[in-house]
């Protein structure tokens, strides 16, 4: 490539490159630089410190913040995955193609509403006094009217609801991507079709399920939102716990240090995730 | 006409357009402010427009303050505990005592070592209200909401939700145990921390006003602790069985002042917004916005019967009496008191 032609592609990709440094690098690098600081009474003490780090290992809330926020992280991946591909599935390969676009409208249906009156909303359903017990009892199942909110059950509906939805589109996506070819070769060499999907699709689809789990797990770990509304707080997950250090206290010293902590944790799932990771293919 | 005329016309319209446009001010405020018949009679008076930005807790408001440009704000709404830290750090105008009804405010709400500062005045109070309980008075009976301790009665148990602010409630369980607010300190807080703990089993969610006014409002609970009139008032019309009340251990009184930012360049015009909000009108507007409804500072403002009713206004002298101000802790034991409500959120 000669300078020409170097200074072009440099130019080209010069906004990217700006974008990503000054609304990611520059505020990571300023988070980081924060968690060593101190909060001192009403003061933010500068200065080069341990003290966060040391906190959340050694106070037991903090750690079990964040081991709530990965069970419930990881609970709804595979209630979304396993709820998700099956539609996805129904989608590609059932639903007639010409229906297959109004399908997809449906199922994008929750991404269009606000993301608070949803989760409100779950909450008036998922209540005592609720759709959802009133039915069970109208139907013998319940006796008296139970709750299914404020509790991890609600955070976790309310999770499931909006990330099937993501899972199927990305499923979906990698599906109709697989030759249906592959399917007839199986099956002329004596496959079943249960075994055909066992060996042919399920594998092939694989990219799409790891995209889709990855891209929940970094919303739902994160998320403040859902667990705040149709928890009850009755458990503190790590996001929560963030904004307590915020809230009065102005602490963000220690809510920057939490929050390194969990972009590390997400990091983590990324690099055991990385090899599957195939985003063309969705 | 032809076409540079009406361009020449066009122009000079854009330009008296923009020299007769309406003036602006800018207020940082609780959401009870944002109420547009709590606006309006002070926008059409004064030709302005008023636009307000809520917020929650001391710390945004500081945060947002910290981000803006000197001049960018020109009203404050500020919980009158917090008056003298934004005082001090130079966020607040002197204000003039003259200009301001303040023998028409009700004695307690006052609160001289609060709204001056070396004698100073930097703001005006202006609402306050009662970190108490709130219930469904068809489920929970008065008799039983006049003592604290019915909260850790078994047969709440599931049925009580408790305000997620950690101050006031650790302090309204301090009174359940016989002693004030101001009496907590790290050696006795442990004890205060295993009563909130117990009350955890009784404890369906723990939420902010608006979680828990909605717990209440749709029968998930009966109770909520830390709750006042900001919450059930509002709902008083759609429900009438949803009350509130001070027990005779008595509650926190919260309080919130407004002032004018000492960096605001249109200060004579915040000044009249403040003794707008102060006046007898604009206190009935406030003590009612569709927000929260809470007490009016000023003891004149213009309520009526049933607005009086809901507040409760005849029983303030007995609850003003009974009720103690926000006690803020120093930092040292703020931090403990935060801790130790993050232990009870997770117990």
């Amino acid at each position: 490539m000669n300078r020409r032609e170097s200074l072009k592609a440099w130019g080209l990709i010069a906004p990217a490159l700006l974008w990503t440094l000054a609304f990611f690098v520059v505020p990571i690098a300023i988070m980081t630089v924060y968690s060593f600081w101190q909060r001192v009474g009403t003061k933010t003490v500068r200065g080069f410190s341990l003290d966060n780090y040391v906190a959340f290992f050694s106070k037991t809330y903090f750690r079990e913040a964040l081991f709530n926020s990965l069970e419930v992280t990881i609970l709804v991946t595979v209630i979304s995955i396993l709820l998700a591909y099956p539609l996805a599935y129904i989608l590609a390969y059932q639903v007639p193609s010409h229906w297959q676009r109004l399908a997809l409208s449906l199922a994008i249906l929750p991404f269009w509403t606000s993301y608070v009156v949803r989760s409100y909303s779950w909450l008036l359903v998922l209540s005592a006094k609720g759709i959802v017990s009133k039915s069970l009892q109208t139907l013998g199942i319940l006796h008296d009217p139970v709750s299914f909110v404020n509790s991890r059950m609600g955070t976790i509906i309310g999770f499931v609801h909006f990330f099937t939805m993501l899972l199927t589109l990305t499923i979906f996506a990698n599906l109709v991507q697989i030759p249906r070819n592959y399917l007839k070769a199986a099956a002329d060499l004596g496959a079943s079709r249960l075994q055909a999907f066992w060996h042919v699709t399920l594998p092939l689809s694989v990219p799409g399920i790891m995209v889709g789990a990855f891209l929940t797990f970094v919303l739902c770990i994160g998320d403040y939102i859902t667990p705040q509304i149709l928890g009850g707080n009755k458990e503190l997950l790590l996001p929560q716990v963030i904004m307590l250090q915020i809230g009065r206290q102005a602490n963000f010293p220690m809510a920057s240090a939490l929050s390194l902590i969990l972009m590390l944790v997400i990091s983590l799932v990324f690099l055991v995730s990385a090899r599957y990771l195939r985003l063309e293919r969705v | 006409m032809n076409i540079r005329v009406l361009g020449f016309t066009l122009f000079i319209s854009l330009c008296l357009g923009i020299s007769f446009a309406q003036s602006e001010l800018n207020a940082l405020v609780w959401c009870d402010h944002t109420d547009q018949a709590l606006l309006q009679p002070f926008e059409e008076k004064f030709n302005v427009k008023v636009n307000v930005k809520d917020y929650e807790g001391t710390g945004t408001a500081l945060s947002l303050i910290e981000q803006s440009r000197p001049g960018d704000w020109d009203v404050f709404v500020v919980d009158s505990v917090d008056v003298p830290r934004v005082a001090e750090a130079g966020i607040l105008a002197p204000l003039n005592e003259a200009d301001f009804p303040w023998d028409d405010f009700f004695d307690e709400v006052k609160l001289d070592d609060i709204h001056f500062v070396n004698g100073q005045l930097y703001a005006v109070p202006e609402k306050f209200g009662y970190n108490t309980l709130s219930f469904n008075n068809k489920n929970a009976s008065e008799a039983d909401m006049l003592d604290l301790n019915t909260l850790w009665d078994a047969k709440f148990e599931g049925k009580i939700a408790v305000y997620d602010y950690y101050i006031p409630t650790i302090e309204l369980i301090a009174l359940s145990m016989g002693m004030k607010p101001s009496d907590i300190t790290a050696e006795n807080l442990p004890q205060i921390k295993e009563r909130l703990f117990e009350l955890k089993k009784n404890t369906a969610l723990i939420g902010g006003v608006v979680g828990v006014q909605t717990a209440l409002a749709t029968g998930e609970v009966d109770i909520i602790v830390g709750g006042g009139e900001y919450v059930t008032a509002v709902l008083h019309e759609e429900d009438p069985s949803l009350d509130w009340i001070l027990p005779k251990q008595g509650g926190v009184r919260w309080q919130q002042a407004i002032g004018v930012f000492a960096d605001s360049e249109k200060k004579e015009l915040a000044t009249e917004f403040v003794k707008y909000i102060v006046s007898p009108e604009g206190q009935a507007r406030l003590a009612t916005s569709s927000c929260y409804w809470a007490m009016p500072a000023n003891s004149k403002a213009a309520l009526n019967d049933e607005q009086k009713a809901i507040l409760r206004w005849d029983e303030q002298p007995g609850y003003l009496a009974n009720s103690y101000p926000y006690y803020i802790p120093d930092a040292e034991l703020d931090a403990l008191m935060l801790e130790a409500w993050t232990e009870f959120l997770q117990y």
